[in-house]
């Protein structure tokens, strides 16, 4: 501003002092603005969190109004839609845990032996290629492990159990810890390169082999990582939708054999959104009830989580 | 002096040699399966769906007939949503990173929602598909159409959005920013000149990223409840739309009634995918590219 005023012969530099407290004057004024206007903004994420609670809760209210809670935590049998509707929501919850389990079945160890791999065997050269392409698994949009799962993993598996159903748990649970895998070994592998090169070369000096460094070594000392890496897995199988919905059916089972078609929470909101309930029925206000459950689940292991990585860690 | 045993301890360290690298050979199986399954989906996908892809199918309208249907509104819906998605996160998004890392005095506020937000990032998507039909669709009275669906979508990604631009914030060096206060820069003008533009490679690629996120999400867009039905094209964000991994989950369905379903939706599922895979190169470029390392 300053030199733009010397440029111009007629302006003298009184003027230009002037000029620069006037617009010092509206500057003063953005400066003072722009924090509140930007604490609004940050404050969006908090109205989120406000947002999904209400809803959440003050539906789920209305229905317990309806449903005995006791009901519904121990009712065996859900039939939403029958003329004597009952809402047990323990069908949904066996589907949700067991489709979970096998995810975690298939993710937990081949997640952590990669993550091993990726942190104590892979040259750098090999874990420059190799840590992408696993990304590049994770960045997969789920409608589309829904489909592989239903139209390549069943028929494959019906080959190995013939009784399997064409929509079952065991397929979507499975293509699940599939998607789940890039998550635990990165985090996993984080947990472990974390821990000091010195101590490993403590180990090998004693003359431990690369495998007894990892057992007694790496994977005590970064146990807090990895399992918080588990419970985050679980969190994520737990919220998984678009797998289930397409692999496992709508069945209402109350039942612990994989091969049969079960319904997970997220996909008894997506039947029941996609059936165009009416508001301010009994259905309707059960889809609350339902998500309020699985919000509280994945709360849970979220915080789990985060209290085990950071009470458990070991510090160097 | 005796010297100890050999014979039992060479066998003994054979065996433990032997067991290290069965089990390397046995961790590398398992950091290549993922890759394994990868190319499997990619095979069956691209072999099953790669003859559909041409003109007609990529121009063309729904249709209740396999062979005469096109993706075309669900590209348009997909592209209006973006247009919702992208200026909302950026904004809000950049927005509370610079109020965090520029603004807030480091205490109980800047805790609150630092922890806010790593929760708000591990909530199911369906549950945002929740809060935007509660919200958006049945209180604001929008209904389904693209502003409904990408406001829900943004607030989903925002998350991802605030991380990135925060670390993109954090990793300019203070004395750049030092030295714009010493020649009497105030704090805006510093972040308006110095600190945005020198942040810009890293928040574009967490933005980047975080919409091809959004592009792939499927489960709020069911609860919202966009039709299976035959829809005219989008035109402005209040109307009504679908989106490709929406017609791919319809396609999936129906696919069990007649097969030909299926083809389209691996059809589908390739451009889907092709989509992603620009949209990420892009954001490897603009990384590689232009961001500094100070």
């Amino acid at each position: 501003m300053v030199n733009g005023g010397f440029s111009k012969k007629d302006i003298s530099i009184r003027e230009v002092i002037d000029q620069n407290r006037k617009t010092q004057h509206i500057k003063r004024k953005i400066e003072k603005g722009i924090p509140v206007a930007l604490f609004l903004v940050a404050s969006v994420s908090i109205i989120t969190t406000i947002g999904i609670i209400f809803t959440l809760l003050s539906e789920t209210v209305e229905f317990f109004k309806r449903v005995p809670i006791a009901d519904f935590f121990t009712g065996t049998v859900l039939k939403p839609l029958s003329q004597n509707p009952e809402f047990g929501v323990l069908p949904l919850l066996t589907g949700t845990i067991i489709s979970s389990l096998i995810a975690m079945l298939v993710a937990a160890p081949i997640g952590l032996m990669a993550a091993i791999y990726l942190s104590e065997y892979a040259s750098t050269r090999v874990r420059k290629v190799l840590k992408p392409m696993l990304e590049l698994l994770a960045g997969i949009p789920t409608i589309v492990y829904g489909f592989f799962a239903f139209t390549f993993v069943t028929p494959v598996l019906k080959n190995l159990i013939p009784s399997l159903e064409s929509t079952n748990i065991l397929s979507p649970g499975i293509v699940m810890g599939v998607m789940i895998i890039p998550m635990i070994a990165s985090l996993s592998e984080d947990a472990m390169s974390s821990v000091p090169q010195s101590m490993r070369e403590g180990a090998l000096g004693l003359g431990s082999t690369k495998l007894e460094v990892t057992r007694k070594v790496v994977i005590p000392a970064a146990l807090s990582g990895i399992i918080a890496s588990f419970v985050l897995g679980i969190s994520r199988a737990i919220g998984e939708t678009m797998i289930v919905t397409i692999a496992s059916g709508s069945t209402k089972n109350f039942t612990f054999d994989v091969t049969q078609s079960m319904q997970t929470m997220t996909a008894y909101i997506v039947e029941v959104t996609g059936g165009d309930a009416p508001a301010g029925s009994t259905v309707y206000y059960s889809l609350y009830a339902v998500a309020m459950t699985l919000f509280a689940f994945t709360l849970l292991m979220n915080l789990l989580a985060r209290y085990v990585s950071k009470k458990f860690r070991e510090e160097y | 002096m005796q010297l100890s045993n050999q014979a039992p301890m060479m066998k003994r360290m054979k065996f433990r040699i032997r067991a290290n690298k069965f089990a390397k050979f046995l961790f590398m199986l398992s950091a290549f399966f993922g890759l394994g399954v990868l190319a499997v989906l990619f095979y069956q996908v691209f072999s099953q769906g790669f003859q559909f892809i041409n003109w007609q199918f990529l121009t063309g309208k729904l249709s209740t007939q396999p062979e005469r249907a096109g993706i075309m509104g669900a590209i348009l819906g997909t592209f209006w949503l973006m247009l919702v998605v992208a200026p909302v996160t950026m904004f809000l998004g950049v927005g509370t990173a610079i109020f965090l890392e520029m603004y807030a005095k480091k205490g109980r506020l800047v805790g609150l929602i630092q922890t806010n937000i790593a929760n708000l990032a591990g909530v199911p998507s369906i549950v945002y598909g929740i809060l935007g039909l509660t919200v958006f669709v049945r209180l604001l009275d929008l209904g389904s159409v693209v502003l409904a669906g990408g406001l829900t979508m943004s607030l989903l990604i925002l998350p991802i959005v605030i991380v990135a631009s925060q670390e993109a914030i954090r990793a300019i060096p203070s004395q750049m920013s030092e030295g714009s206060y010493g020649l009497g820069a105030t704090k805006w003008q510093t972040i308006q000149r110095i600190i945005l533009p020198a942040a810009l490679p890293g928040i574009l690629t967490g933005a980047i990223l975080s919409l091809s996120r959004a592009i792939g999400e499927t489960a709020p867009l069911v609860v919202i409840g966009i039709p299976a039905l035959l829809i005219p094209f989008p035109g402005g964000i209040l109307d009504r739309f679908t989106v490709l991994p929406m017609q791919i989950y319809y396609w999936t369905l129906d696919s069990s009634l007649v097969a030909e379903y299926a083809n389209l939706a691996s059809a589908t599922i390739i451009v889907l995918l092709i989509t992603l895979f620009m949209l990420n190169s892009s954001a490897i470029i603009i990384r590689n590219k232009f961001q500094k390392n100070y």
